[in-house]
């Protein structure tokens, strides 16, 4: 289908590919599903337990003093929100999962791990999509403690899938043997989330 | 309260029915969907444009309309300074052309007749076209509890929908409206004139006689931060906050 007077908005060039369907933006848009959660940094906790049939374990946990004690990770990276917008080349600091799991003795697993946060918000992402230096913990966004409003503060941030997988207020991850959806793909949102094959929603 | 993925979102034509100015800035299109898809009050609809070279737009945007509008999808699309999307619709679109969309999309901010809660809805600007299909189906479904609408716009132009929300409230004890002017009132506009505070939140609550038990909030990013975080700490729970913010 051709929408003959359509021609978009005469626009710079992105200076490198953006995946299909998605726009640049230069703003940081807010989207949640909830209101922004009051987070305590003195009782601030993270947990990574194992998935159990009777129950789970804790294999570590991290109060903010420990967080930032250990060795932290910049990144550059693309953004991509499945509303559309794109942000190239934001700049994050935080921990890579990598990290925490060499700091608790984790071994990666095959399978898989839900993102649970302040506020009841989840997300599910495969463990090899977070490990291998693909997935951190972040706090820090342009060198200035990541805003209540973006996550803060510490956010998930898995920037090669689309951003409702970067859970805000994340407080743990549950390792999980099968994959299960979280709260937007309990909705329909896709299961993986690749801009790049723009897997938006079930059945992308 | 989950929607079943099912076998998911398929692009479909639509056509464009009808065009009606609403305000100086937004326009109300009237989408005849080729299929008609069921869709729950406050969900969304992805459109999708394509040029002649094949340069592909898409963009969100909630129904106004009821889901008792059958086979109809009604979008208020708000002007937005270089936006290509809402440009196109404002300045080239007429009725008869064919437009792509899918959905329904999301459901976290959805209201349903079966939700016996009173309700509190939130509207800033063209944050009311979600809440406006809300609205439109508590209209005409049997009542179980009371209903407020403060929505919030700057001038008296800019009041979407002004003559059914008015007509609601008549025919409706169960439901108040008030709008609030932030800028540019008139000595003749007798309602509030300024932005939605917790004073106000608190006299709608009192005139419906009836606590909220849940409330949807749509509007900027600011607008929802800042009313979202004077309902969660006036004690309304966490879930029981929905909302849904007009990014760019």
């Amino acid at each position: 289908m051709i929408n003959n007077k359509f021609f978009g908005r005469k626009r710079a060039e992105p200076t490198r590919a953006i995946p299909p369907g998605q726009y640049l933006e230069d703003g940081f848009p807010v989207l949640s599903a909830g209101p922004t959660p009051r987070v305590d940094i003195a009782t601030w906790e993270f947990t990574i337990e194992s998935s159990n049939s009777d129950g789970s374990e804790v294999l570590g946990k991290w109060s903010w003093d420990e967080l930032n004690a250990l060795p932290q990770t910049d990144l550059k990276t693309d953004l991509h929100c499945v509303t559309k917008w794109s942000k190239l080349d934001t700049d994050w600091r935080g921990v890579s999962i990598d990290t925490l799991f060499n700091d608790a003795g984790i071994e990666p697993v095959d399978g898989f791990v839900m993102a649970r946060c302040d506020g009841g918000y989840t997300a599910n992402v495969p463990m090899e999509d977070i490990t291998d230096g693909k997935g951190l913990l972040v706090h820090t966004y342009n060198g200035e403690p990541l805003a209540p409003e973006h996550g803060g503060p510490v956010r998930l941030l898995v920037p090669h899938l689309y951003l409702w997988k970067s859970a805000k207020w994340v407080r743990g991850l549950k390792f999980m043997d099968q994959d299960t959806p979280g709260f937007w793909e309990q909705y329909g949102y896709h299961m993986y989330g690749d801009p790049w094959k723009e897997q938006r929603y079930s059945g992308d | 309260m989950a929607v079943a993925p099912g076998p998911g979102l398929i692009w479909q034509s639509s056509t464009v029915e009808s065009i009606v100015d609403a305000s100086p800035r937004v326009k109300l299109f009237r989408l005849k969907m080729a299929e008609p898809r069921k869709f729950r009050a406050g969900q969304h609809f992805d459109i999708r444009l394509t040029a002649p070279d094949g340069y592909k737009a898409q963009r969100s945007y909630s129904v106004s309309s009821s889901p008792e509008d059958p086979g109809i999808l009604e979008f208020a699309i708000e002007l937005i300074h270089d936006g290509e999307v809402s440009s196109y619709f404002h300045e080239a679109v007429q009725p008869g052309e064919e437009i792509e969309i899918r959905g329904p999309i999301g459901g976290h901010f959805t209201w349903s007749p079966e939700l016996a809660k009173p309700v509190i809805f939130i509207a800033g600007g063209s944050g009311i076209a979600p809440i406006m299909s809300m609205l439109r189906q508590r209209f005409s479904s049997p009542k179980r509890a009371t209903g407020s609408l403060l929505f919030s716009v700057r001038t008296k132009q800019d009041i979407l929908f002004r003559g059914e929300l008015e007509h609601m409230m008549v025919s409706d004890p169960t439901f108040r409206s008030v709008v609030t002017l932030t800028r540019d009132a008139h000595a003749d506009w007798t309602g509030p004139t300024r932005r939605i505070d917790i004073q106000m939140i608190e006299s709608a609550v009192k005139a419906s006689g009836q606590k909220p038990e849940r409330a949807y909030i749509c509007g900027g990013t600011g607008f929802v931060e800042s009313i979202a975080t004077m309902l969660f700490d006036s004690g309304l729970n966490y879930d029981d906050i929905r909302i849904e913010r007009f990014g760019p």
